[in-house]
């Protein structure tokens, strides 16, 4: 190469890096003003919600823009996270963004990516005491507030009250032991072995049936105290594989693939519970208002879900989670974008409204209190109970999100499949790879 | 005055040089004609820079540090490239896709190749025929593959309904992890009709007179494909090689897709990701892993070390393909 090209080249590379470097995302966040400003302007404001909750959301947000009649709130519907990073990483992104995910807050915190909201809530006397202790925790991340509880999540036990009844079940199973009992008394089978319908699908990844969901039965931590994977370590999680790996082998693994291949998306009026193909469940709490909606003739029961037969005393408790929202880094209005998320999580009348419309778990101890109607709803009050058990757990925060379940549900896909067979390689492999991606993000 | 050339760095000037009496451009005319020559290559050379020069280099160098799209970059030495090493999810992922490399592009260059040979010999409605074929690659890649896992829905699907009636009980397809990737290769083969267009004309090229010529010296059938078509579209064939290794590199839409329908909808977390590589990581792809690294978990240093895995492996790849290919289609001459 004569040495002016190779001259023109490595100034084009010089630039090149340069550009790179000064292309960049910049340090620039917004901070609180030193008194609350009366809120005006516009206000993007991206959810995930869709459909009827998303109408929902918009029928509070049209309170929020009459009490504050200077603001106009724009709405997005039906976004997602990956979403969202990316255009507040580009510069574009909202004024404030919910998400179905407290597994992100660990990401949202530590990047910075949303803001921290303490400046704001000590200004405005935020009483967060009034938050519970799991909430407060799963919206924080290293002492970071970055995000407050938008409604939460409880997870329980679904029966299809009609078939458990046939079957002589007067009562939803108890332990890990009653519920492999009664799923085997309540599943069918056609002639060939296929089946026909099952007591309770404990296939991992198929609907809410997952680690985290399950996590409560037998009070399976994912950390050590100094922050590393404790899924390898902790014997509770093997009890709780080799329950569901038992119970998947009585059906046959291809069985139960087959069966679940076949059955309606869960999002949608043909899930399998609510088309009686399924007799049992863990699911959130929302199902309530889904099955109400899109299968009115289903006789229904809900309960806390079973724990294990070792740990009768966790009765009660079960998987708690939420939404959450918070103030964009590259918010263009964030004073307004924090009293909106100030009135839909704080303000008691608001919480209450939305819990009560969408069926979700409200947040704060007076909205609790203030949601009378589904207090009333019995098979509602069962997740708030779930929800105020102190033993109920919650996937705590990490700074790669999801990569902590999903490592571990990539080995749970061939563990209960069978193609991986020894248990605890699988596992020292998923805190390997757990424990490097956590230290690779600081 | 008079100027005397001598010497062979003259003549060679000479000979080279604008005619004779014409003499060396002035400057300003150099320069008036390189200013056009940019003026005309401008554009193309701002997109390669922008669009290819640029994000080569910023992957390169985000590759050694830690960066979220968030923060600016924190240097972190070889850490990315040192957790490569000891990725787990990375050689998996790669040996997904190799295999789609090594049973998904040579199964789209032999369909669409016998396609269009088919349709070449076809005398009525041949047009029809070719449009037909085409289509499907017409179809947006995601509408595609949802349509392909409700066709193949076990139970409920129309393939193993019908299969059904004929006494044969149909696989699991995108539930299954043996039959998973297959069926993948089965919609890429719905959709060869962009490759085998460009056969159909190909193969239109090739002059008759060659297979005549091998007709009256014995050749049989496959002898004169071996030995007059196979050269003939050899740089087509080159083409659909380098093209399709390079594009199942960086497979991701159709096996995204394929994954989040088929799983059910298994929830962990917003968005789409949550569900890659459905059933058992056998749809799990590089570039899926790549997505995921990065804008999931927000290691966009370590992603960017992927990326720059991935463009030197398909450098590399398409080196190889010409080197080889060239060294084929000349042992056939």
């Amino acid at each position: 190469m004569p040495p002016r090209m190779f001259r023109r080249i490595v100034v084009l590379i010089i630039a090149a890096a340069l550009v790179t470097a000064g292309c960049t995302p910049g340090t620039g966040s917004p901070t609180a003003a030193a008194t609350a400003p009366e809120p005006t302007g516009t206000v993007e404001f991206w959810h995930q919600f869709t459909d009827r909750e998303s109408r929902e959301i918009a029928s509070v947000v049209k309170d929020f823009e009459a009490k504050y009649p200077k603001v106009k709130v724009n709405i997005t519907d039906g976004q997602d996270d990956d979403k969202t990073l990316q255009a507040i990483g580009a510069g574009n992104g909202p004024d404030l963004a919910q998400s179905f995910s407290t597994d992100r807050v660990g990401k949202f915190c530590s990047s910075g990516a949303w803001v921290d909201l303490k400046t704001y809530i000590e200004r405005d006397k935020v009483d967060l005491n009034k938050i519970p202790p799991t909430v407060r925790s799963y919206t924080e991340f290293r002492g970071k507030r970055c995000s407050m509880p938008f409604l939460a999540d409880a997870y329980g036990f679904y029966y299809n009250s009609t078939m458990l009844t046939a079957a002589g079940y007067s009562a939803p199973p108890k332990t890990l032991s009653e519920l492999t009992a009664m799923t085997k008394a309540l599943t069918k089978r056609r002639a060939d072995g296929t089946i026909e319908r099952a007591g309770f699908l404990p296939q991992f990844g198929f609907y809410e049936f997952s680690p985290a969901h399950m996590a409560p039965a037998t009070g399976a931590s994912w950390f050590t105290t100094d922050g590393k994977s404790a899924i390898g370590s902790d014997p509770a999680w093997k009890e709780i594989m080799q329950w569901q790996k038992e119970l998947v082998d009585w059906y046959g693994y291809k069985n139960l693939a087959k069966f679940t291949a076949s059955l309606g998306d869960e999002w949608s009026a043909d899930h399998a519970f609510h088309k009686g193909q399924v007799a049992m469940m863990i699911d959130g709490e929302w199902r309530v208002a889904f099955i109400r909606d899109q299968a009115k003739d289903l006789e229904f029961g809900t309960a806390p879900m079973p724990v294990a037969d070792s740990k009768a005393g966790r009765y009660g408790a079960g998987y708690v989670t939420g939404n959450i929202i918070g103030v964009s880094r590259t918010a263009k209005n964030p004073e307004a974008a924090w009293a909106l998320i100030r009135y839909l999580t704080t303000d008691t009348a608001a919480v209450a409204k939305l819990a009560n419309a969408i069926k979700n778990v409200p947040t704060t101890t007076d909205a609790l209190a203030a949601a009378t109607e589904l207090r009333a709803d019995p098979q509602f009050k069962v997740f708030l109970d779930i929800f105020d058990n102190p033993q109920s757990t919650t996937m705590p925060a990490s700074a790669v999100g999801t990569a902590v379940e999903e490592t571990f549900s990539q080995f749970l896909a061939t563990w209960q499949s069978g193609s991986a067979t020894d248990m605890n390689a699988g596992l020292s492999d998923v805190d390997k790879q757990v424990d490097q991606l956590i230290q690779l993000a600081g | 005055m008079s100027t005397v050339v001598t010497g062979t760095k003259g003549a060679d000037r000479a000979a080279v040089g604008p005619p004779s009496g014409a003499g060396r451009p002035r400057p300003a005319a150099r320069l008036r004609h390189r200013l056009t020559v940019l003026a005309f290559i401008g554009p193309a050379l701002a997109g390669l820079v922008i669009f290819f020069v640029y994000p080569l280099i910023a992957a390169v160098w985000f590759s050694f540090n830690r960066v979220d799209l968030i923060n600016p970059p924190q240097w972190v030495g070889l850490a990315n490239w040192r957790f490569l090493l000891h990725d787990l999810n990375v050689r998996h992922a790669a040996a997904n896709t190799l295999w789609f490399i090594a049973v998904m592009v040579p199964a789209r260059i032999i369909g669409a190749m016998v396609t269009a040979m088919l349709l070449n010999r076809v005398k009525r409605g041949r047009g029809v025929f070719r449009t037909l074929f085409y289509l499907p690659a017409l179809a947006p890649p995601v509408v595609a593959t949802l349509a392909f896992v409700s066709l193949l829905k076990p139970g409920t699907g129309p393939v193993n309904t019908l299969l059904a009636k004929v006494g044969i009980e149909g696989p699991l397809w995108f539930s299954s992890p043996d039959w998973a990737k297959p069926a993948l290769v089965l919609l890429a083969l719905w959709g060869i009709g962009d490759l085998m267009i460009i056969f159909v004309a190909a193969l239109l090229d090739v002059p008759a007179e060659l297979y005549e010529a091998a007709s009256l010296d014995g050749a049989g059938p496959w002898q004169r494909f071996r030995n007059v078509t196979l050269p003939s579209i050899s740089p087509v064939v080159l083409f659909a090689a380098v093209t399709g290794v390079i594009a199942t590199l960086q497979y991701f839409t159709q096996a995204a897709v394929a994954a989040s329908v088929a799983s059910g909808d298994a929830v962990t977390g917003g968005g789409i990701s949550g569900t890659f590589g459905y059933p058992e990581g056998s749809t799990f792809t590089y570039p899926l892993w790549l997505y995921t690294v990065g804008f999931r978990n927000g290691l966009l240093g370590y992603s960017s070390v992927l990326a720059v895995v991935l463009f030197v492996v398909a450098i590399s790849v398409t080196l190889v393909l010409l080197r080889r290919f060239n060294a084929f289609v000349g042992g056939v001459r």
